[in-house]
């Protein structure tokens, strides 16, 4: 054989966006992108990531969905991070995999009876996206070391990335009316009153790095959630473009879990080496300037609860219709066995009747969001278990658990009533008088804030958290993810 | 002792996201509520898992006498401590390459082939890994010569590499790894580069201790800038006398048959001549009198582009059956390899249902599908199956792809 060489230049970099969808012969969306192109470069320069245009960053870049070309890795100024279009290979003779039209060939393209319904469902993911990349704006000032603030660019141009994803569907697919919603989502900024993100938690600011690991783990993984049930869709452009989106949503994952069980390694080393044996002294902990671990439950208790209540109600006919029309389906709805259709199906729906928790059996149609409710809490189990593996192994009696479905919701069947993170239906007063026993209080979040020190060097770690146990792409642990000068 | 080279899930690095198994072409990773855990029994090593990885969890690799079980591993809270096997020789067990850099280029090079191949069962016993990057071994060039035509676009060097009296076994069909000296400008050394050794085994020369390669000079354009390979370069402008940083050998399948019987079909484009010219030069050196055919498909945009043009054509045709196939000549029409394939189709045919025949394909990767899309209407013509065959060539080591 020659060279390796040869196999490294595969992309065409000629093409201001990078594609798999065939965009050089596609004329009209081709304009139509390359003329919302500098609109997403001046939002990113806006709203994106502050000061951060001339920092250079060890990004993972796709330049192709298979194995071998969606992780390129090198230093990139993020402004000229190429953006792609990138789609999972098409799967030949692919039906409708659930609802009435199950069994017919998936949908190239808009049927138009459904246009409405997945236009909304298409804008309200995309404006998750650059929401999310708002709401981190101001965190690079406090990274707790380079390789945390590169992860965090990963994540903000993945979810850019994301955006793009959501914007060709608009564009291509939904004419005028895609044109302008495209727009839109550059217009809408997280938090601002006038023109606001579209879903309550996207309002929300993430204010230091615990609630960036939180986010990540917690409200990502209801992006994973949605994108695996829309990736499902009997519109094929829209599964196959959440299918690529989810293996970069993994990436996001793995900052949250890591970055908290990192948080929590270096909570218990600190607590070993001072000698304290008992989690709950607090003060003692907070003295060693680490997050004490009731602190991080109430996190786990603040973040969890926020994002179940992105779901929606439990019980939703929009939804049911979206799954009848095939065009949302279920989580894993491939891997499911019954009829995918749910004609005469129940499921089990979690409520409060006369102030007592019941299950009560619902039309399973109807309960879609229960349902992928139920899943989501599943997942993210997982991932807790596996903090609690490094108490355990630390020989600290303590255990992190996810806060009850009905804790601090806001939306849904739980909405109107006060639970605690165990499950126990409680008076408003009650709430009161404990509320802050669950959730962080102003003076937690200014303890937490005081830990966000800014720490520059090659391979130092903010003293609040442990250095990762591998690098990104196996670098070493003196690696410069972010080249600031 | 025969030791295999396990993939292993660090269960204490993986998040369990499932990107693994979802991109997994052979199903060989697998879950339970705890634990993402790859089967030995189905990876064939094809390394598509590793990058889409986002923890780096995937990345684990023990030598083992014996596979830790499915089981075993879902069970696991953390990998297992490393086995110490002492100074046991490392057989290679399908190994190409211990150093993960030269085997996952194999792995890509190899993955036309669609899984694991044996090498041919008369194949003579490869040395692997002797050297590596902490200890490569320097070799001095003897020669470096430009063998296309000046005025052609293609620049490809012959370059003669000698060992002196240092250990270096290599077999037809293996590569070696030369390592550029220097940095990249994010100032990590240069990786790996494999080339294809294009002498036989006792030497460019007989019974000198050196080989040669054949390598092209990767040169291109990109955004008004000239960009030029690293290591083919650095390769193409070695002076007589220089040493070089040179490690393996590498690769244990892409071997050839040693009985006389075998028929080899040989198919290339370009530097991909040089595992082809390496084993033409055996048979006419050691078995000039073999019952078995030798058969050389070779394409190129012109004669003067194609690597060793002059010599092979001194070749009688008793001996080797060669097909030069160019796909720019003036006032004809393109022609590729494949093409020349199809019009010899009765005379393929007839070798492919022969349990002799061993087939090559080495060269740039656009090849491989025409190849084998010639393969496929030339046995549908013959009232032959293509699968069929492929499979039973695949099981006894007689396919053989390596494309870059």
């Amino acid at each position: 054989m020659s060279s390796v060489e040869d196999a490294i230049v595969e992309v065409n970099y000629d093409e201001l966006i990078p594609n798999n969808v065939d965009l050089a012969n596609d004329a009209r969306l081709k304009k139509a992108l390359e003329s919302w192109h500098p609109k997403y470069i001046d939002w990113w320069n806006e709203a994106g990531p502050e000061d951060t245009q001339e920092l250079e960053v060890y990004l993972r870049t796709a330049v192709g969905v298979d194995p071998k070309g969606w992780a390129k890795f090198g230093h990139v100024k993020m402004p000229e991070y190429r953006w792609g279009i990138l789609l999972a290979p098409k799967e030949e003779g692919r039906t409708i995999p659930f609802g009435k039209h199950k069994g017919e060939p998936a949908w190239q393209e808009v049927p138009g009876e459904y246009r409405a319904m997945l236009r909304r469902l298409i804008v309200v993911q995309g404006d998750t996206e650059p929401a999310s990349v708002e709401q981190q704006r101001y965190l690079s000032k406090t990274a707790p070391s380079l390789y945390d603030m590169r992860n965090l660019f990963q994540v903000n141009v993945e979810e850019g990335r994301h955006l793009w994803a959501m914007v060709y569907l608009l564009v291509k697919y939904f004419g005028r009316d895609g044109r302008e919603e495209a727009e839109a989502m550059l217009e809408r900024r997280s938090a601002n009153e006038d023109k606001p993100r579209i879903l309550g938690a996207f309002n929300e600011e993430t204010p230091d790095w615990l609630s960036f690991f939180m986010f990540t783990y917690f409200t990502d993984r209801d992006g994973k959630m949605q994108l695996e049930s829309l990736a499902q869709s009997g519109f094929d452009p829209l599964s196959r473009s959440c299918r690529f989106m989810l293996t970069e949503e993994a990436h996001h994952m793995f900052v949250g879990e890591t970055g908290v069980g990192r948080v929590i390694q270096r909570t218990c080393d600190a607590m070993n080496e001072a000698g304290i044996t008992d989690a709950n002294d607090i003060e003692a902990v907070r003295k060693l300037g680490v997050i004490d671990l009731p602190t991080l439950q109430k996190k786990v208790n603040f973040h969890a609860s926020v994002t179940y209540d992105l779901f929606g109600a439990e019980v939703s006919t929009n939804a049911a219709a979206a799954f009848t029309a095939g065009i949302k389906g279920r989580f894993n709805e491939n891997k499911l066995d019954d009829d995918h259709v749910l004609t005469d199906a129940v499921y089990s729906v979690d409520r409060i009747v006369d102030g007592k928790l019941v299950v009560e059996e619902e039309p399973a149609l109807n309960a879609i969001n229960g349902r992928l409710l139920d899943d989501y809490i599943k997942d993210a189990t997982g991932g807790v278990g596996r903090w609690n593996k490094i108490i355990q192994k630390s020989g600290i009696d303590f255990e992190l658990k996810l806060p009850h479905k009905g804790f601090n919701r806001k939306i849904g069947e739980f909405s109107e009533n006060s639970v605690t993170p165990t499950g126990e239906v409680i008076s408003e007063s009650e709430w009161s008088s404990n509320e802050y026993e669950w959730l962080c209080s102003e003076a937690d979040g200014d303890y937490i804030n005081s830990l966000m020190v800014a720490c520059r060097e090659k391979g130092q770690y903010a003293g609040w958290i442990a250095e990762p146990r591998v690098g990104i792409n196996n670098q070493s642990s003196d690696f410069e993810y972010v080249k600031i000068n | 002792m025969n030791l295999i080279r396990q993939h292993l899930i660090d269960p204490e690095i993986c998040i369990r996201c499932n990107t693994c198994e979802e991109t997994c072409p052979v199903d060989a990773i697998t879950h339970d509520d705890t634990n993402y855990v790859v089967d030995m029994a189905k990876c064939d090593m094809c390394m598509d898992c590793i990058s889409p990885c986002p923890t780096g969890s995937i990345d684990n690799w023990r030598m083992v006498s014996e596979a830790y079980s499915v089981e075993e591993q879902l069970s696991w809270e953390e990998l297992p401590d490393e086995i110490g096997h002492g100074e046991v020789a490392q057989e290679p067990v399908q190994q190409e390459a211990n150093e993960l850099e030269a085997s996952a280029i194999l792995e890509v090079a190899h993955s036309g082939q669609g899984g694991k191949v044996l090498p041919p069962y008369s194949a003579a016993h490869p040395y692997i890994n002797l050297y590596n990057r902490d200890s490569p071994i320097t070799a001095r060039v003897a020669g470096n010569y430009r063998i296309t035509d000046t005025d052609s676009e293609s620049d490809i060097h012959h370059i003669v590499l000698d060992f002196g009296a240092q250990t270096f076994p290599v077999l037809e069909g293996q590569s070696i790894g030369i390592i550029p000296p220097g940095e990249d400008d994010k100032g990590r050394p240069h990786l790996v580069r494999l080339y294809s050794v294009a002498s036989p085994r006792d030497g460019e020369r007989p019974s000198t201790n050196n080989l040669s390669l054949t390598v092209k000079r990767v040169q291109f354009e990109e955004n008004g800038d000239t960009v030029l390979g690293v290591g083919s370069n650095y390769v193409c402008d070695l002076k007589k006398g220089d040493e070089v940083a040179v490690t393996g050998p590498f690769g244990s399948t892409f071997l050839m048959p040693n009985h006389a019987e075998a028929n080899i079909i040989m198919i290339c484009t370009g530097t991909g001549a040089a595992p082809f010219r390496a084993m033409t030069e055996y048979r006419r050196r050691f078995m000039p009198e073999t019952t078995g055919k030798l058969k050389l498909y070779f394409g190129a945009r012109t004669p003067g582009e194609l690597p060793y043009f002059g010599p092979l054509k001194k070749l009688s045709d008793d001996f080797i059956d060669k097909q030069l196939v160019f796909s720019r000549l003036p006032d004809q029409p393109k022609e590729y390899v494949q093409h020349r394939m199809l019009q010899q189709s009765d005379e393929l045919a007839a070798l492919m249902t022969s349990e002799e025949t061993y087939v090559y394909i080495c060269g740039l990767k656009e090849m491989e599908q025409g190849v084998e899309e010639s393969f496929e209407k030339i046995c549908n013509q013959g009232g032959l199956s293509w699968d069929e065959i492929k499979t039973a060539m695949k099981k006894s080591g007689r396919y053989h792809v390596e494309t870059y």
